[in-house]
């Protein structure tokens, strides 16, 4: 269950911590966009140090961002060896029928495998610095202009808030009823593929009833207490920049400058 | 089949800054046909002692002894199927685990894992429902149209009926009425007592513990801070009260007595013990 550390919050108050959520968010898919200018060993250099002066100011520990990367290990090795094996041009150091290893393909590789990596770290970044609940406030606040196109932004993000808070939930539950059916004498993960298929089920059908019942005691709860969302509507978490989300800006201006300057 | 704790302890998430301490230094033997209740406030680790019983959950450190297979950390988790035959496990709101399309089919399902035949399954359903005092009409009812308490019932039926030879209960019965709750204990009582089953039983019903166990274990912060016979346990209220734990009413009744100037020697845990030593007290006749 706990694996996936991409999406777990870790709580802390450092300078990335204080950030607004908005900032996060914008910086990354920013920082994901301008990996892409990086195109030698100079820019990916600026790019790597930049990222690991970010994740020294979150205090994070690096073993962190390592493992988010663990779980998309074979994709990352899968596509760099199709950029070594199918990159021509330089010098040819190994040569077997179409299949040949060169110059461009192997440092094409390996620029290939930064970009995973950094832009693995810093989602991980991005979510161990930020509570899914902010996020989920980052979004609606940053999708508010789609209002104007009757796009319905706060039911949208009360979904997704109420989504995200009840994920651990779940997982809580989720845990319970698979001790509770193993003791039953239930083999998760063992026996083949209709074996496995079939022990789900004594799985998943407790969890879907779990699920709607606290939908519908969630739903009577909030009818209960009036809820109405919409305009008028105030917020407990009120989002607000302050001058370190404009230095950050300044930072990702800063970087990408640098990278124009000093690309190939 | 004796259950022995040696240096037990067990770290939840353990490598991550959510690491929480669930059990230290536990050492403990729940021997066999004993019947053992473990009382401790809310988060003291009661859950979690339990599922190292059946080996749901490993030691981090220190070995559980089930009957003559050794838990320890580096224990794989193939081939524990045994074990949680012979070790059945009725879970905090057990009701949460009924999923077939008829109760019949959901009792069975146990013992259908367990290796037993359709007929068997099906003639040990019949039993259990009985049992655990439902009609048999239910049987065929969808687990999910019956009442919380109902509920409760089937999903104990469906752990009885696994046959074990050590039953772990807990909380079995938070949130039952009065008289489920005095039903399903007597029943657990009987089987303890027709059957020899080993009973281990987590409650906050002091009463209970007077009632039932002949062995208690008081769990603090993940620690065994007591053990003893519930004469023992509840000899000190002062103590129980600095951990947060209550004392079966009638003891609580003769503690008030007490400060009223009557007398008791022992104190009484149960109503019949207090009704024997009062009466001479206050002149009455002697109690039946
Ligand atoms: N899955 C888990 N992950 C992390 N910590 C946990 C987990 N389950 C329990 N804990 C922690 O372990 C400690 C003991 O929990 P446990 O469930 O054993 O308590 P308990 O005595 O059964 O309490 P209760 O009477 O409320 O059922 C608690 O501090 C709890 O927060
Ligand atoms: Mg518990």
């Amino acid at each position: 269950m706990n694996k996936l550390i991409l999406g777990r919050y870790i709580p802390g108050d450092s300078w990335i911590h204080q950030l607004d959520p908005r900032t996060k968010l914008l910086a990354s898919f920013y920082y994901i966009g301008i990996i892409f200018l990086a195109n030698d060993w100079k820019s990916y250099l600026v790019m790597t140090l930049a990222t690991f002066f970010m994740i020294w100011l979150s205090k994070v520990k690096l073993g962190f961002f390592l493992r988010g990367v663990r779980p998309m290990l074979w994709l990352i090795l899968f596509t760099v060896l199709l950029q070594v094996f199918f990159t021509t041009g330089g010098k040819v150091y190994w040569q077997w029928g179409w299949l040949a290893i060169t110059q461009f393909g192997l440092s094409n590789g390996a620029f290939i495998f930064m970009r995973f990596v950094l832009i693995i770290f810093i989602s991980t970044l991005l979510t161990l610095t930020t509570q899914p609940l902010s996020l989920a406030d980052a979004v609606e606040s940053l999708l508010r202009p789609l209002r104007v196109l009757h796009v319905p932004v706060t039911e949208l993000a009360l979904v997704l808030q109420i989504a995200l808070r009840f994920v651990p939930t779940l997982m809580d539950q989720t845990t319970k009823i698979m001790n509770a059916q193993r003791a039953r004498g239930v083999d998760f993960g063992s026996g083949n593929l209709f074996q496995q298929m079939k022990a789900v089920v004594p799985l998943l059908i407790p969890l879907f009833v779990d699920s709607f019942s606290i939908a519908e005691d969630l739903a009577t709860a909030m009818d209960a207490r009036g809820y109405q969302g919409g305009d008028g509507r105030s917020k407990f978490r009120v989002l607000k920049y302050h001058r370190r989300d404009g230095a950050a800006a300044a930072g990702m201006i800063v970087l990408t400058v640098l990278l124009l300057l000093l690309r190939a | 089949m004796d259950i022995t704790f040696d240096h037990v302890s067990f770290t939840y998430q353990a490598g991550t800054p959510f690491a929480g301490e669930g059990l230290r230094d536990v050492s403990t033997t729940i021997s066999d046909h004993s019947y053992t209740a473990i009382i401790g406030h809310t988060g003291s680790g009661k859950s979690t002692l339990l599922q190292h019983l059946n080996a749901l959950l490993k030691p981090t450190s220190g070995s559980v002894t089930i009957g003559d297979r050794v838990i320890t950390a580096e224990t794989n988790n193939k081939n524990l199927k045994p074990l949680r035959q012979k070790v059945g496990m009725v879970f905090q709101f057990a009701e949460n685990q009924l999923f077939e399309q008829t109760v019949a089919k959901d009792i069975a399902f146990g013992p259908k894992n367990f290796g037993a035949s359709d007929d068997e399954a099906a003639a040990l359903a019949k039993q259990m429902v009985t049992l655990v005092g439902l009609p048999e009409e239910v049987l065929t009812q969808s687990p999910f149209d019956l009442s919380g308490g109902q509920m409760r019932r089937v999903a104990i039926a469906g752990v009885l009926a696994m046959q074990p030879q050590v039953l772990v209960l807990d909380e079995p019965t938070a949130g039952l009425d009065p008289a489920g709750r005095r039903d399903m204990m007597t029943m657990f009582e009987r089987l303890h007592e027709t059957q020899g089953l080993t009973i281990v039983l987590v409650t906050h019903q002091m009463d209970d513990v007077a009632d039932f166990a002949d062995h208690v274990l008081v769990m603090d912060q993940g620690a065994l801070i007591k053990e003893g016979s519930p004469r023992e346990i509840f000899a000190d209220p002062d103590w129980l009260r600095a951990h947060q734990l209550g004392l079966p009413k009638a003891t609580a009744m003769a503690e008030q007595l007490m400060a009223k100037g009557f007398r008791f020697d022992p104190l009484p845990l149960t109503s019949d013990e207090l009704a024997d030593q009062l009466l001479p007290q206050i002149g009455g006749a002697h109690h039946e």
